[in-house]
């Protein structure tokens, strides 16, 4: 971070230097992140490992990182699931709408609130900020949605959640860097407020909008729970994560139960042994993130540290 | 603080010399157009669930309409509190879920609060810049996955045919197999290292960020004076970032029964239920499952209550100890 010469030189210095102690700390350290590192990733390559090893051979155990028998088959099993496929695209479905449609709402209520003389400024944010406190549980809720009829549309997967408070405080104070006085010339060149928000606001939030949007993202395609309350009896619109989640629920009730051990599993399967399709499906639900994690992370990181400033 | 009142001041002023209403309505009407969707969005689905709180007092039945249905079910009073509060001292199930929900919660204050801070501290420690950068990008992957993800690779690694039972035997520390999810013994451990696997580096982001926005001259000024490492993070390290820690753990404080429930729903299976069952899945199981709404709705409401005044203790807290308040 501080790529000044007297950071280098002290950097040299310290190799120098360096104690007996030192050296025992800095292995110390060195050993801590290590096995960070592979107890964070361990599970994702497990997954991995086992999605594409022999489904028989798996059952057996004792799969690290690497397949064992590397096969394909699990995959080729997965399309006699018709859900997955149809929750798939649901999710990416919800993923792409959920997400344009927020953060197009975001932005212009964040433009909107960040005008200081809007009358009604003060009671939307408090409106607004309120909402990060108070929770008034599942059944309220679950209430509000069956009154209004959304349950089993696709629209209860958009629009219960498309602002989130944070995301609107974060749209927010960035909007309010931009000097007002380029809003102000084009108010005179007789521009409205919205044609100032879409020509000039939303073009200069794109750094922003890059990790809100991700954001937003990243919580349609993971979120699972909405599905099960709201839409779990309309089967053409489940998503993936929930279908994941009724696979995790079945392996879970098996080892709950004694007499059902992994004999009890094989024997229920056609072809493919649960775990496998379990781990297959875990790592075509996690895959996207795994694709772009790399190259928007800093997004996400850079969304978080503006946040705790303001916050 | 000072300069940015006395540039708003005369603004102020001017405010009050304003345009009539009807003026200011017409002058403003693409904004108030622009934010009136939201405003109806925000009461309708933030506010009216908070009415529907009503229901708490009621013997709510759920037949065809849910309006109709409200406005007609009978008044009770507190009789669904009063259940509760019997079921509270005979240590029934709500005293059950009320105990698992502050028992993760501790554990996860303690716990969670604390290793980020040490993982900060460990990754500024590292000499090599490449290094730290992919241990730390590395370390918050798994803030990005679902609970469910996450919950699936758990239940594969702590099986009893798992590779954490495989490490066990191998390294001669457990005998036999153990099936680590059947155990209510262990549910609250497991929970508290899933959630720190899970939230370790991101959490840390923070306090990295903390860190390095120590001046680095002090720590100069400190070698120059002989401090060796240890000495450089307690005396200079830790206390610049102590504003920050001391927020965090007021906030943390704030959220102390708003414990998630995605994990326990997700892992929690019958037999560990008596360690597992978490207040929200209690409430959605009694009321969406059993169809007892009302009372689902009351405890979802003493946990709003308790929620609501832990975050304004915390507050109360921030404000004394001279950091600015958090809410």
């Amino acid at each position: 971070m501080f790529k000044t010469a007297g950071a280098r030189t002290r950097k040299a210095g310290y190799w120098h230097r360096r104690t007996k102690g030192d050296i025992i700390v800095d292995l110390i350290i060195y050993a801590v992140m290590l096995i960070v590192i592979f107890a964070t990733l361990f599970p994702f390559l497990n997954v991995i490992a086992i999605a594409f090893n022999d489904s028989t051979d798996s059952v057996k155990g004792g799969i690290g990182i690497f397949p064992r028998i590397p096969t394909l088959d699990n995959f080729k099993e997965l399309g006699r699931y018709p859900n997955l496929l149809q929750g798939g695209i649901i999710s990416l479905l919800r993923t792409v709408v959920g997400t344009v449609c927020s953060l197009l709402s975001t932005c212009m209520l964040a433009y909107v609130l960040s005008r200081k003389e809007f009358m009604f400024r003060r009671l939307f944010m408090t409106l607004f900020l309120f909402t990060m406190y108070v929770d008034s549980g599942i059944i309220p809720h679950f209430m509000v949605i069956r009154a209004l009829g959304l349950n089993n549309s696709f629209w209860v997967y958009i629009i219960p959640g498309l602002i989130s408070a944070y995301n609107l405080i974060l749209v927010r104070s960035f909007i309010e860097q931009i000097p007002f006085s380029l809003q102000e010339s084009a108010f005179l060149d007789g521009a409205n407020d919205f044609t100032i928000f879409r020509k000039i606001i939303m073009p200069l939030c794109l750094p922003v909008t890059a990790t809100v949007g991700l954001f937003y993202a990243v919580g349609q395609w993971n979120s699972w729970f909405d599905t099960k309350l709201y839409a779990f009896s309309n089967e053409k619109i489940t998503t993936l994560q929930y279908e994941l989640m009724k696979i995790l629920q079945q392996s879970m009730a098996q080892q709950g139960n004694p007499n059902l051990g992994h004999a009890g599993q094989i024997a229920q399967s056609q072809s493919v042994s649960p775990l496998s399709i379990r781990m297959t499906v875990t790592l075509v639900a996690v895959v996207p993130i795994l694709l772009v994690y790399p190259f928007v992370q800093k997004y996400f990181v850079s969304g978080l540290t503006l946040g705790a400033v303001k916050s | 603080m000072l300069n940015s009142t006395r540039a708003v001041a005369p603004r102020k002023r001017r405010k009050k010399e304003q345009p009539p209403l009807l003026q200011r309505l017409s002058k403003q009407r693409f904004l108030i157009m622009m934010s009136f969707p939201f405003f109806i969005w925000v009461i309708v689905f933030c506010y009216l669930p908070l009415l529907g709180w009503g229901m708490a007092f009621q013997d709510f039945k759920l037949k065809g309409d849910v309006l109709q249905s409200f406005f007609s079910a009978p008044f009770v009073g507190l009789k669904h509190f009063e259940i509760l509060w019997h079921d509270l001292i005979n240590q029934g199930r709500f005293f059950l879920a009320l105990r698992n929900t502050l028992a993760m919660s501790v554990l996860l204050l303690v716990f969670g609060f604390v290793t980020p801070i040490i993982f900060a501290l460990m990754l500024n420690e590292l000499r090599s810049k490449w290094f730290k950068r992919t241990t730390q990008t590395i370390s918050y992957l798994p803030h990005f996955i679902s609970w469910v993800v996450a919950a699936t690779m758990i239940s594969s690694m702590l099986s009893s045919e798992g590779p954490v039972n495989d490490l066990l035997i191998w390294l001669g520390l457990s005998e036999k197999r153990v099936p680590f999810l059947a155990d209510q013994n262990l549910f609250w451990g497991i929970m508290t290292i899933s959630e720190i696997w899970k939230e370790l580096g991101w959490n840390a982001i923070i306090f990295l960020a903390a860190i390095s926005g120590v001046d680095p001259g002090l720590y100069e000024s400190a070698e120059l004076d002989g401090a060796g490492r240890f000495r450089k993070i307690w005396h200079i390290t830790l206390p610049c970032i102590l504003p920050v820690i001391t927020v965090i753990l007021i906030m943390d404080i704030g959220w102390l029964i708003s414990v998630g429930f995605e994990k326990q729903y997700l892992l929690g299976a019958d037999m560990t239920r008596n360690t597992s069952e978490v207040l929200d899945i209690y409430a959605l199981k009694a009321g969406v499952d059993q169809g007892r709404f009302s009372f689902g709705t009351a405890i979802g409401m003493f946990k709003s209550v308790v929620s609501i005044a832990l975050v304004l203790v915390a507050n109360a807290i921030a404000k004394k100890t001279g950091e600015t308040s958090i809410i």
